[in-house]
């Protein structure tokens, strides 16, 4: 990202020329229109799904089997909040939702705290066999959710951990180290040494280099991280379909809804707008982290 | 870091100094949580995974490749790879190209960053979510399914739907043609009136300004008549025009010549008769035009066995294309202006440019996108389960779906789920390998 920024800002400098004239940026602009409008066309295509579904879950129930949603426009008495109304009733629907809101948390934090130590393990502690164990940690990457459903729903019947919320989070803690660990690596092995040297010197244990100067300087990576890996455990449904059945997360609550779908908009509708509210919340209030975390890895 | 050199192999002397633990305590601490997690989530599953894969469906007979046959031989599985296959064929390349035309577009405007948050934000929200809105989108119903809906407003403005998508001629004077026209079966002179009745028609398609029906009086020199419905409630006489029975405004009529040739056409007025004035001495025939019969657009089964798979590639494609826009933006970013601007002062047009320098030197962005993309298309699971109604599954199915429904859907045969789970595990590999590769090149 940082070698991406500098070219950018250049080139909004030579842009931005003070003896540039207004009339020559003005040809420009107009030469321009022609993209523009079709850029806005195209943005226009890709807001329609979202708002679609967003319009269809305002609808009255006795309108929401039989209007399509952009008639809201043209008779908007047919809009109500009935629905979310509606859903904020239904102790299904918000059980799941604080189901949710526990999976995601718990799965965030603790594959990070995991994931933290062993960076620091394999990024500054001296032990036989590092970098080949780093390298097989990372590599376990390759291994699809799949190949681990039917061994650990075996398992977690015997465990007892079936259907509840610490064993989803152990899950999905357990597939999102392998990436979290090659991320953090990558970031503390560029700490400078000096200050890592200079805390030794002190005479401070490992653990307190850990949190006294990993951590912090490591907090923008964990930022990233974090917001890559409550989302990922947010939207999960693969998971949570295979190992949940009444602790249920959100997104199976309204798979279970989808088999008489047209029957059930009026409650599918407002519980998967709900649902993807939230991503897009933490999407738009941490969108610097969100691309920066894309750049630095897109492999999951 | 140097002062200290592992000793690497071999056992420790026992009286080392300093000892083994205090030396090496803190990694092991440090590793230990992730070597448990991932030996009792990832490891241990997947090695299990590959032996059960050789057993049957409850475990406890060894079937040797048996699961494997039935993977290659299995209609539902064998669409299922075949489908995946073309996911791959297709998908990322779409996706990739999406990406690229948008950076490429967004490097020409200011104030690109809202486009790049529009398109981007499918990114946030899950492929279920992404999975209902489409399933929404698709409704066939034109007036719920907003592309159906979409594709209605274009096909009414070119041939709109006829008013009397229902009617039948109400007596056998009337014949209906092969192309959908009825034509009154006796000739016509001047001065003749012709009686044109139709049933089956519902209420609410009968105009609002009809009234009651008329039989028109004759014309010299000119054909009158009455196009109406001919049907009231408690029966009546076909044929015959009655009271309570309404004229039907606003039908084109046509005269043709006996050849079939039309000669003039006019439009009923509210009582539905109609008149033509002035026709030369010679024989007719009254007919009503099928675009008046024509149905009303019913819309695309989108969900319909068909077209399922190519439905969910564009949501899939919907999704991914802010992916590709975004780290393909970033890679152009870096690319030198001075080079651009070169090869345009040496006078190559925008497409040479962009050909021969944007592209090339974009290559290694793209392969990344590509190869992600392949990789996320292999496993792809969410949204074709929300998209395709549970009727159409096994049409739309790909690899993950199929090896999660025979597990955990119903079949419950964990020994062929482990087998199909191998299966795409194989597949993964080598995508991945090829990634790696690249990272240790780029590193």
């Amino acid at each position: 990202m940082s070698t991406a920024a500098a070219p950018v800002e250049a080139r909004v400098e030579a842009r931005a020329e003070p003896h540039d004239p207004l009339s020559a940026r003005l040809v420009r602009l107009l030469a321009k229109t022609p993209v523009y409008l079709l850029l806005a066309f195209i943005g226009l295509l890709w807001l329609v799904p979202t708002l679609g579904l967003f319009f269809t879950s305002l609808l009255e129930p006795s309108a929401i089997n039989t209007t399509g949603w952009w008639e809201v426009f043209s008779s908007p008495s047919i809009a109500t909040l009935d629905n979310y109304r509606e859903i904020l009733d239904n102790e299904a629907i918000t059980g799941a939702l604080w189901t949710t809101l526990w999976i995601a948390l718990g799965a965030t934090f603790l594959p990070i705290a995991v994931a933290a130590l062993a960076a620091y393990a394999f990024a500054w502690l001296e032990f036989p066999g590092r970098d080949w164990l780093f390298v097989v940690v990372v590599a376990l990457l390759v291994v699809p959710i799949q190949m681990a459903l039917i061994p650990i729903f075996s398992l977690y019947n015997q465990l007892g951990l079936f259907d509840t919320i610490p064993g989803l989070v152990l899950f999905h803690t357990a597939f999102g180290l392998p990436f979290a660990i090659f991320l953090l690596r990558n970031f503390f092995i560029g700490i400078p040494r000096d200050l890592l040297e200079a805390a030794r010197i002190d005479g401070a244990s490992e653990f307190r280099i850990f949190f006294r100067v990993i951590i912090p300087l490591g907090l923008p990576a964990i930022a990233s991280l974090a917001i890559f890996q409550f989302l990922w455990v947010w939207n999960d449904l693969l998971v949570a379909l295979t190992f949940a059945r009444d602790t249920q997360p959100i997104t199976v609550a309204i798979f279970s809804q989808m088999r008489q779908f047209s029957s059930n908009i009026e409650l599918i509708a407002p519980a998967a707008f709900i649902s993807l509210a939230i991503p897009l919340v933490v999407f738009f209030a941490f969108q610097r982290y969100f691309v920066q975390g894309l750049l630095a890895g897109s492999v999951k | 870091m140097t002062t200290v050199e592992a000793p690497r192999g071999g056992p420790l002397p026992a009286d080392a100094e300093p000892g083994f633990f205090q030396r090496y305590g803190a990694a092991i601490i440090f590793l230990a949580p992730t070597l448990v997690l991932l030996g009792v989530w990832i490891v241990y599953p997947t090695i299990r995974t590959v032996i059960r894969s050789f057993y049957g469906r409850d475990g406890s007979e060894f079937v040797g490749l048996d699961n494997y046959e039935t993977l290659f031989t299995d209609d539902t599985l064998t669409t299922a790879i075949r489908n995946n296959f073309l996911w791959l064929l297709i998908v990322p390349a779409f996706v990739t190209a999406i990406g690229l035309v948008f950076a490429v577009l967004l490097e020409r405007i200011r104030f690109s960053v809202a486009f790049k948050v529009v398109v981007f934000m499918p990114m946030a929200i899950s492929l279920f979510a992404a999975g209902v809105i489409w399933r929404l989108m698709y409704e066939q119903d034109p007036s719920r399914g907003t592309i159906n809906a979409g594709i209605a407003v274009v096909k009414d403005a070119v041939s709109p739907s006829g008013a009397l998508s229902s009617a039948q001629p109400s007596t056998e004077a009337l014949e209906e043609q092969p192309n959908g026209s009825l034509v009154l079966q006796k000739p016509l002179v001047p001065g003749d009136v012709a009686q044109l009745g139709l049933t089956g028609i519902r209420s609410s398609d009968v105009p609002g300004d009809a009234v009651q029906a008329v039989v028109p009086e004759a014309l010299s020199g000119g054909i009158t008549g009455v196009v109406w419905r001919d049907f009231k409630p408690g029966g009546g006489t076909p044929g015959q025009v009655e009271q309570e029975e309404l004229g039907l405004p606003g039908i084109t009529v046509e005269l043709r010549s006996e050849n079939g040739g039309r000669v003039a056409d006019t439009r009923t007025e509210s009582d539905g008769t109609f008149a033509f004035e002035d026709v030369e001495a010679g024989s007719y025939r009254a007919a009503i035009g099928a675009s008046t019969f024509s149905a009303p657009y019913a819309g695309v089964s989108w969900l319909g066995q068909s077209l399922i798979t190519p439905a969910i590639m564009l949501a899939y494609i919907w999704v991914w294309a802010g992916f590709s826009m975004v780290v393909i933006a970033a890679g152009l970013a870096a690319i030198p202006r001075d080079l651009l601007e070169a090869a345009r002062t040496d006078g190559a047009t925008e497409w040479q440019v962009f050909r021969r320098v944007t592209v090339p030197l974009l290559a290694p962005v793209l392969t990344v996108v590509f190869v992600t993309m392949l990789i996320y298309v292999l496993k792809v699971f969410d949204i074709v389960i929300s998209v395709a109604p549970g009727s159409v599954q096994d049409d739309a199915n790909v690899i993950a779906l199929a090896m999660w429904r025979t597990s955990f859907g119903g079949v419950n045969d964990f020994g062929l789920g482990s087998a199909i789970a191998v299966f795409l595990f194989l597949l993964v590999i080598p995508i991945l390998v090829l990634n790696i590769r690249r990272f240790r090149r780029e590193a």
